[in-house]
């Protein structure tokens, strides 16, 4: 164990997991010679050459593309988008190439990639740079989403999303890089498709991911003062999302309230709460809960910020209303 | 260009017919290849990969009518050149190619069976994408296919990655033997898109093996190359990124095989890739469903004069390298395997309903 900040934790992963595959290279803007803009790659150009730590011009389709040819012909490319909001450029090679190519091309090819940086809302980025693409890709067939909200699972995950044939979004939190806890050490790796109980607890489940995870604890340490049990489960893995470990949940509490910092509309709460309905109609004791960011572009004043995204007071509020059969 | 020869262009150039179009007056004002030597050999298996080519794209208009095959088809008949040219220069199995949605004859040039084709067309199981991709998706990790891409451009960075492969085995996994090169080929209308001028540039920049064809065929279904492109010498554009860039005739296989043998050579020698535009002509429609209406007879007439299987066969007989006969048993013999890839494809299971959803996942 070693106390560790999160993005040195996604930067040890991958240089293990370079050392460990000479096939794993890394390419994107600015990875390199400047270590990454959140340092995630720092030192890695110097210990494994300009070739395997890529930095790329800035055109995020291109290299994107490049990616999946690269995986086509034999190598494992860990692409980073500066921004996640910036692979918005690159949404047809993550959706035709990275997604589709495997099934369409009918087995002939795997595209083993991991697209990975920073997303969500931070401080006052403006709405270009606070976006959730985990809800715009979520729709795409034939890629993994994950979201990582530790500096744990953050090295956990990554060590497994680069070992994975398949390609996989892999979303950190722009808040998050400086988180720091001990993490264990050696060859650890989590499992992407399983979601994380966080806490244990009996009257509501509240389904969360990424940064809000710390958002519902704040709120779950209130809610458990007041006498409100909360089981706490961060999904991890976006896509395909962990139903056993869901299921299991709500039919111990009966109560769901999803908690997340996508836009509502068409977000991943929208089709959790459509996979709960079809899986745990007849445990549910009250109708699921939804607490999202408003369907607005992310505003730069600081307190429309604020006012935009889910508050730890509001997910006290939804919880306790959950408990005490107001909704 | 001299005075001199440009004289000389300007009075070749008004020897063509009125109506032929700037396209044709760039072809008839190319500078002549001059006299490429080719062996026997090499002939017959020029003319034989250009013949399957056209005979397989004419059988695949007529079982599209006789409703075999589905969706949007887009023929390759009169772009035989570019296709045997380039491919053929280029070692099977080992080099990389990367197509378009205009990609059946690109995938037989690679060598994937004509049964595999066809099937694909017709959304059988034995196709070389199993059922699943259908004509703009065909496949073959064997043939060293990358795929024909249904959009425009989004093929272009795929191939620059087989390229940057083939550069990270030699370079940073130390495999000196890792010597492979791509051709990615794209129309004219892709080379005002964006990723074209990006993948120039990363190819340019680090020197990837990789050779750039475009088979500019004037027309982006019905948009006029001169409507779309500020510049239309498209192989000029290479000079902006420091890389050869080539202009030559695609109605001669042999002028595009000697081209992209330079450039290949160049490729493998770590030298990095190459602007090739082959001027040539689509003879049928951008598609099965394009009623062709904007097209001039007289341009049409032009290029239908210089089509490039005939100009290799008068090539061929003219030097005495294959007589009449030979090309004919090489004609019947790939009318005898165009008519097997069908019934092949005819008999052919289709894909198990059961396996829908497979090939999802690496694992499946």
């Amino acid at each position: 164990m070693a106390e560790t900040l999160l993005f040195n934790a996604l930067r040890d992963a991958i240089d293990e997991e370079m050392a460990r595959d000479p096939y794993v290279c890394v390419m994107g803007e600015d990875v390199g010679q400047y270590g990454g803009s959140y340092k995630v790659t720092k030192d890695l150009y110097e210990k494994y050459g300009e070739l395997r730590v890529l930095d790329t011009p800035i055109a995020e389709n291109s290299f994107t593309g490049m990616a999946v040819g690269a995986a086509m012909t034999g190598l494992r490319p860990i692409v980073e988008g500066m921004n996640m909001g910036f692979l918005l450029l690159a949404f047809n090679q993550i959706s035709n190439n990275m997604g589709m190519l495997r099934y369409t091309s009918g087995g002939n090819y795997t595209i083993p990639t991991v697209v990975r940086g920073p997303g969500g809302v931070g401080r006052q980025l403006g709405a270009e740079h606070s976006q959730r693409l985990e809800a715009y890709f979520h729709a795409v067939p034939g890629i993994k989403i994950v979201a990582v909200s530790t500096p744990t699972n953050a090295k956990g995950l990554m060590k497994a999303a680069i070992r994975d044939n398949n390609p996989v979004l892999f979303f950190e939190h722009v808040l998050l890089y400086n988180l720091s806890e001990d993490i264990p050490s050696g060859d650890y790796v989590c499992a992407l498709d399983q979601a994380e109980l966080v806490q244990e607890g009996s009257d509501v489940t509240i389904l969360t991911y990424s940064r809000m995870r710390h958002h519902c604890l704040k709120a779950v340490e209130q809610l458990e003062a007041e006498g409100v049990s909360v089981e706490l489960i961060d999904l991890i893995s976006l896509k395909p999302f962990d139903m056993e470990t869901i299921t299991r949940s709500i039919r111990k509490t009966h109560k769901v309230l999803v908690v997340e910092e996508c836009m509502k509309t068409g977000g991943i709460g929208a089709e959790l709460i459509a996979l709960i309905t079809e899986h745990c109609f007849d445990d549910l004791d009250a109708r699921p809960v939804r607490l999202s960011s408003q369907d607005i572009p992310t505003p730069y004043n600081g307190a429309l910020e604020n006012l935009t995204i889910i508050q730890p007071h509001q997910i006290v509020d939804a919880a306790r209303q959950l408990k005490a059969g107001l909704i | 260009m001299t005075q001199e020869m440009a004289a000389e262009t300007t009075a070749t150039g008004s020897a063509i017919a009125a109506g032929a179009g700037s396209h044709a007056e760039r072809l008839a004002s190319l500078y002549p290849a001059g006299s490429l030597s080719i062996s026997r050999e090499e002939g017959l298996m020029l003319y034989r990969d250009m013949t399957l080519g056209r005979r397989f794209e004419d059988k695949c208009a007529e079982m599209y009518y006789r409703g075999k095959m589905f969706g949007f088809v887009h023929l390759y008949n009169g772009q035989e050149a570019v296709s045997t040219g380039v491919i053929k220069a280029m070692k099977a199995q080992h080099d990389w190619f990367c197509s378009t949605y205009r990609d059946h004859v690109h995938a037989l040039s690679a060598g994937v069976p004509a049964r595999e084709v066809m099937s694909e067309l017709f959304g059988k199981a034995t196709g070389c994408s199993k059922g699943r991709g259908g004509s703009m998706h065909l496949f073959s990790k064997e043939h060293h296919l990358l795929g024909g891409y249904a959009f425009i451009g989004e093929g272009i960075p795929v191939a620059l990655g087989a390229a940057f492969t083939s550069r990270y085995k030699r370079d940073a996994l130390g495999d000196a033997g890792s010597d492979s090169v791509t051709a990615a080929f794209f129309g004219d209308g892709t080379c005002n898109n964006g990723q074209f001028f990006e993948c120039l540039n990363m190819a340019a920049l680090w020197k990837l093996p990789i050779l750039f064809v475009v088979e500019n065929n004037r027309w982006a279904i019905g948009m006029d190359h001169d409507r779309a492109t500020s510049d239309p010498q498209i192989w000029r554009k290479a000079a902006s990124f420091g890389m050869a860039g080539e202009e030559v005739d695609g109605m001669d296989v042999l002028a595009v095989r000697a081209a992209a043998q330079r450039a290949v050579e160049r490729a493998r020698a770590g030298e990095g890739p190459t602007l090739l535009e082959c001027l040539t002509y689509r003879f049928r429609g951008h598609s099965l469903a394009d009623p062709d209406e904007l097209r001039a007879e007289a341009e049409k007439q032009f290029w239908a004069q210089r089509d490039p299987i005939k100009q290799l066969a008068a090539h061929l007989t003219g030097q005495g390298l294959a007589s009449a006969d030979d090309l004919k048993a090489i004609e019947k013999e790939i009318d005898a395997e165009v008519s097997d890839c069908v019934s092949f494809a005819l008999d052919a299971p289709e894909p198990d309903p059961s396996e829908l959803t497979r090939y999802i996942w690496a694992e499946d």
